[in-house]
């Protein structure tokens, strides 16, 4: 159905292909996995099926790119709109109308399909995506998850062969993320649509499909059967880490595959205790905890936008040497508290303490010198020229010593080039600098909004490292985020909040695990027992190892 | 689904037999068309285009016009349509910066005319007199200061008035009409600029709140420097944001299949190129003629009219290579016509009774109270009518369900003829 024929691709100005002789061909029906971390060319591959990479990005491609037998060099993505619809990371940027039945019905009405048709069309759309009652409502209003689905809708209404999802869960909770995924291998199953889709985050995925492309970074693909392609790939889930830690072959892709080889490893595991997480921090915070020093201190924070309310009276206070996960569905109020602590943000009531200063009555300098936020999108902090730049106007802002900006940034992330454009920096590079340049004065609190949205497995690793880091150095640290395996590998302490209130707060090994849709991977395989990350159970094992 | 009469979503294999037998589209036509004029008058949004015409036609009947009493008149009744039939839509609140828009537009126009250049007019009511400001003789012409008349002020204020008056009228078009539906009736051809709209129509309320997003992040830096510095530390992650999203949202469009083209002959492609160029080249000598005036009306009528039906005829043949249809099309019926009607007719009269009618230009020299004249009076009273004979907008229905909308039962599609 998708054939590449030594296709590469070679960005102006790269000295590099992107995607260099790629050869592959995907069946109809298949649902294939793009694999890679972040930089590997993935979504120049997806935006190559349908014509939109080089025609909208600029850029050489040499070789053939055909789909259902048609040759994207000669066809404008718009003449290939019947065959393969696309579903982008932010469904909100592509949305050309206002309400859902006008989206669903975009696509149709471009192809000419007759109206009679195209109401019908609709209607199905309407309900196997579950958006019935959300028919009259306006793009804007709705839920990432629903938008989403929406997106996926108006392409699928026009009823092509070939779906191609670029990361289509990445601003997700876990619940709405499933919601998507579900609905897409439903109709994948129901359809028979050959389906490629790129996802960083494999844990969700990774069961659901039949084949993988795996790009590794230097512009070369390879394709296979799931199994066979996750063995060494340089991205996989810690279903399949554990997999390989406990030796199972073939090696299993679901929970439910490991659940059932899972009694053999809780047996090897049986009677040692669980190590930390994190190692040597966690016991050092231990004893610190029990000092029971808060880094920080609120009561009563109430948030409102009109008749909305964001945040409905949280108390919260965050140990000093510790790390908190904020979790909780889109729109529950996890942002508008971050930025009400902070300062920055709107506050109706309540008060904030942090080293006995309240950061909402302080001047902005002043407030980041008690609490740093990292925002959602922390590239809007950027907008000078150069790293150096950037690093010298922190050291400024802040009134430190010049370069001491430049030498965290060295210590948290080293081999970033002062003379590179911070735009050119990748995700987790933007994100590293930036947390560089908000702890430049040295604040007790750091609080992170949805720091591993767009990070791979490494860059989440590395993430997790300099966030724990920082704790050991006495900092507390909030992170708000949807992604748990992260909370898994770097929390000590899990709040949850609906609807603006604190619904669940306690050991990240309680709250986690309690919830069926909170729960890492590994808790799911091993439960009853208490491990939560791979890294956990390697090191039991080891253990086991010096006994014997 | 209750409003749509349309057959029941596709359950099970039994129904899918039936529809390919073609039983339901069938009932889903005929029923609409036996309702079609029972919705005539029903809540339901009014064709863009009736709303466009109704207000070109009050802006051509504002600009035959200097009495201020007529220019407020025409204010009043697009204010009046516009409270009266506009939805809930972001872009139906925006009426009130065009008032606002208006507001300044009055002041600037006597600030500078009246009170800093009055003293070029001269008048014979000169309230007070500002000092004079000395200019180099190369500025000759121009005059800073003098004295201030009251002719010169009611002048400026008068002629801003009707500038203020064709604004908020085009606002009150903006207000009413969905600008997205509205560009359905674009001719395919210029697909390209439906692209550009588009992306402006959504895009730009993104850039304001752009501005907002960087302005909170740019507090959580500290933010302590001030002027240009502000200036770039915001401007330019928004605009490099807004021109991501551009791109972002004409690529969406394009693999979504907006300006698909069938195939279509050589010859008719040619064609094309040639209707528009000689059509274009019409225009410019007929607007050449009709600015310069030095060319003969001989020349200029016939150029003009050869050049509109030669840009239309490559517009018409260059749309029928796009091939679309519409979801929900926008019906044209009885209130269309009467919105169109008012507009139209108020032009008309202001247009005729321009040169005719006595009080239809306001005469400063002497500066007294203008005259009210009554026929031009009755037909923005006619302009004003759509507030009554228009349908009212239709209100959003608000269902009490699982916010996240998942249904039970779920239908295999595909089942689509």
């Amino acid at each position: 159905m998708i054939d590449f024929e030594r296709v590469t691709v070679t960005y102006d100005g790269a000295s590099v292909p992107t995607l260099c002789d790629a050869s592959f061909s995907v069946p109809e029906g298949e649902l294939c996995l793009v694999v890679g971390s972040t930089g590997s060319g993935k979504s120049t591959l997806l935006g190559a099926v349908n014509g939109l990479v080089p025609r909208f990005t600029g850029g050489v491609l040499a070789g053939r790119v055909t789909v259902a037998g048609r040759d994207t060099a000669r066809f404008h993505p718009r003449d290939l709109a019947d065959i393969v619809g696309v579903v982008a990371q932010d469904p909100l940027a592509g949305f050309v109308t206002d309400t859902v039945a006008e989206e669903l019905a975009y696509c149709m009405e471009q192809l000419a399909v007759p109206p009679s048709a195209m109401r019908k069309r609709v209607e199905e759309i309407v309900d196997v995506l579950g958006l019935a009652d959300l028919r009259d409502r306006a793009l804007a209003e709705l839920s990432g998850g629903q938008q989403q689905r929406v997106a996926i809708g108006s392409v699928l209404a026009a009823q092509p062969s070939v779906l191609v999802l670029d990361e289509p869960t990445s601003a997700l909770d876990p619940t709405a993320a499933e919601d998507v995924l579900a609905a897409i291998t439903r109709l994948v199953h129901d359809l028979g649509l050959t389906v490629l889709m790129a996802e960083h985050r494999l844990e969700r995925v990774v069961h659901y499909a039949d084949s993988m492309l795996v790009l590794d970074g230097t512009g070369s693909v390879t394709h296979g059967p799931v199994a066979a392609m996750l063995a060494d790939s340089p991205v996989a889930p810690p279903v399949v880490e554990l997999g390989r830690l406990a030796g199972w072959e073939p090696l299993p892709s679901s929970v439910r595959d490991a659940r059932r080889r899972a009694p053999e490893l809780r047996e090897r595991l049986a009677g040692r205790p669980v190590p930390g997480r994190g190692g040597a921090r966690r016991v050092a915070h231990r004893a610190d905890r029990s000092t029971g020093h808060a880094a920080l201190s609120a009561r009563g924070i109430v948030v409102r936008y009109g008749d909305l309310v964001a945040v409905a009276g949280v108390d919260l206070s965050l140990d000093a040497g510790s790390i908190t996960a904020l979790m909780g569905r889109n729109g529950s109020g996890k942002s508008s508290l971050l930025w009400a602590l902070q300062g920055s943000g709107p506050r109706d009531a309540g008060a904030v303490d942090v080293a006995g200063a309240d950061p909402g009555l302080l001047d902005p300098r002043g407030a980041r010198a008690h609490v740093a936020l990292v925002p959602q999108t922390p590239s809007d902090l950027l907008y000078l020229d150069s790293v150096a730049e950037e690093c010298a106007q922190a050291d400024r802002e802040s009134g430190v010593p010049a370069g001491r900006t430049a030498e965290l940034l060295g210590r948290l992330a080293p081999g970033i080039a002062p003379t590179c454009h911070p735009r050119d920096l990748s995700e987790g590079q933007k994100l590293t600098l930036v947390l560089a340049i908000q702890i430049a004065p040295s604040p007790p609190v750091v609080l992170l909004d949805e720091p591993t949205r767009g990070l791979d497995y490494g860059a989440k690793r590395r993430l997790a490292d300099v966030l724990d880091g920082l704790a050991a150095q006495g900092r507390s640290i909030m992170i708000a985020t949807h992604d748990v395996e992260f909370v898994a590998r770097v929390a000590d302490r899990v709040v949850l909040v609906a609807e603006g209130a604190v619904v669940a707060d306690g050991p990240c090994e309680d709250v986690v695990v309690s919830s069926p849709a909170f729960a890492p991977q590994v808790a799911k395989i091993l439960r009853p027992d208490p491990y939560l990350t791979v890294d956990q159970v390697a090191a039991s094992l080891e253990g086991i190892g010096e006994v014997r | 689904m209750t409003a749509d009469p349309i057959a029941p979503p596709l359950r099970g294999s039994s129904s899918v037999a039936s529809t390919e037998r073609g039983t339901p589209p069938e009932r889903t036509s005929s029923n609409r068309a036996s309702t079609s004029h029972a919705t005539t008058w029903l809540p339901r949004n009014l064709h863009p285009i009736a709303w466009w015409i109704w207000a070109l036609g009050l802006v051509v009947a504002a600009s035959r016009t200097t009495n201020p009493f007529l220019l407020l008149a025409i204010v009043a009744a697009a204010g009046l349509v516009v409270m009266r039939r506009r939805g809930t839509a972001p872009w139906a609140k925006a009426f009130r910066w065009y008032l606002l828009f208006g507001v300044i537009i009055v002041v600037i126009r006597v600030a500078t005319r009246g009170l800093l250049g009055g003293g070029a007019m001269g008048g014979a009511h000169v309230w007070f007199t500002l000092p004079r400001v000395p200019l180099p003789r190369w500025a000759a012409g121009i005059t800073l200061g003098g004295p201030v008349s009251g002719e010169a002020v009611v002048a400026a204020a008068c002629d801003g008035l009707r500038l203020a008056t064709i604004i908020v009228c085009i606002g009150a078009a903006n207000a009413l009409a969905n600008p997205k539906r509205a560009l359905r009736v674009l001719p395919g051809a210029l697909e390209e600029l439906g692209v550009a709209v588009v992306i402006s129509i959504t895009v730009a309320p993104q850039l304001v709140a752009g501005v907002q997003r960087v302005r909170r992040a740019r507090r959580l830096r500290g933010g302590a420097d001030r002027g240009f510095r502000v200036l770039r530390s915001i401007t330019l992650p928004v605009l490099h944001d807004a021109l991501e999203r551009s791109l972002a949202l004409a690529a969406a469009m394009d693999s979504r299949g907006y300006g698909r083209r069938s195939v279509t002959s050589p010859t008719t492609r040619r064609l094309t190129v040639a209707l528009l160029l000689g059509g274009l080249a019409a225009l410019c000598v007929g607007v050449f003629g009709l600015l310069g005036g030095g060319t003969a009306p001989a020349v200029t009528t016939p150029a003009i009219l050869a050049g509109v039906t030669c840009c239309a005829a490559g517009l018409w043949t260059g749309s029928r290579r796009v091939r679309r249809t519409a979801y929900a099309p926008d019906p044209w019926d009885v209130p269309e016509s009467l919105v169109v009607l008012a507009g139209v007719v108020c032009a008309a009269v202001f247009v005729v009774a321009g040169g005719s009618i006595h009080g239809m230009q306001f005469g400063v020299a002497t500066l007294r109270w203008p005259t009210l004249p009554l026929v031009p009076l009755v037909a923005v009273a006619l302009a004003a009518t759509p507030a009554v004979t228009a349908p009212r907008p239709p209100v959003r229905r608000v269902r009490a369900s699982d916010p996240r909308g998942r249904s039970g039962d779920v239908a295999p599609i595909g089942a689509t003829a």
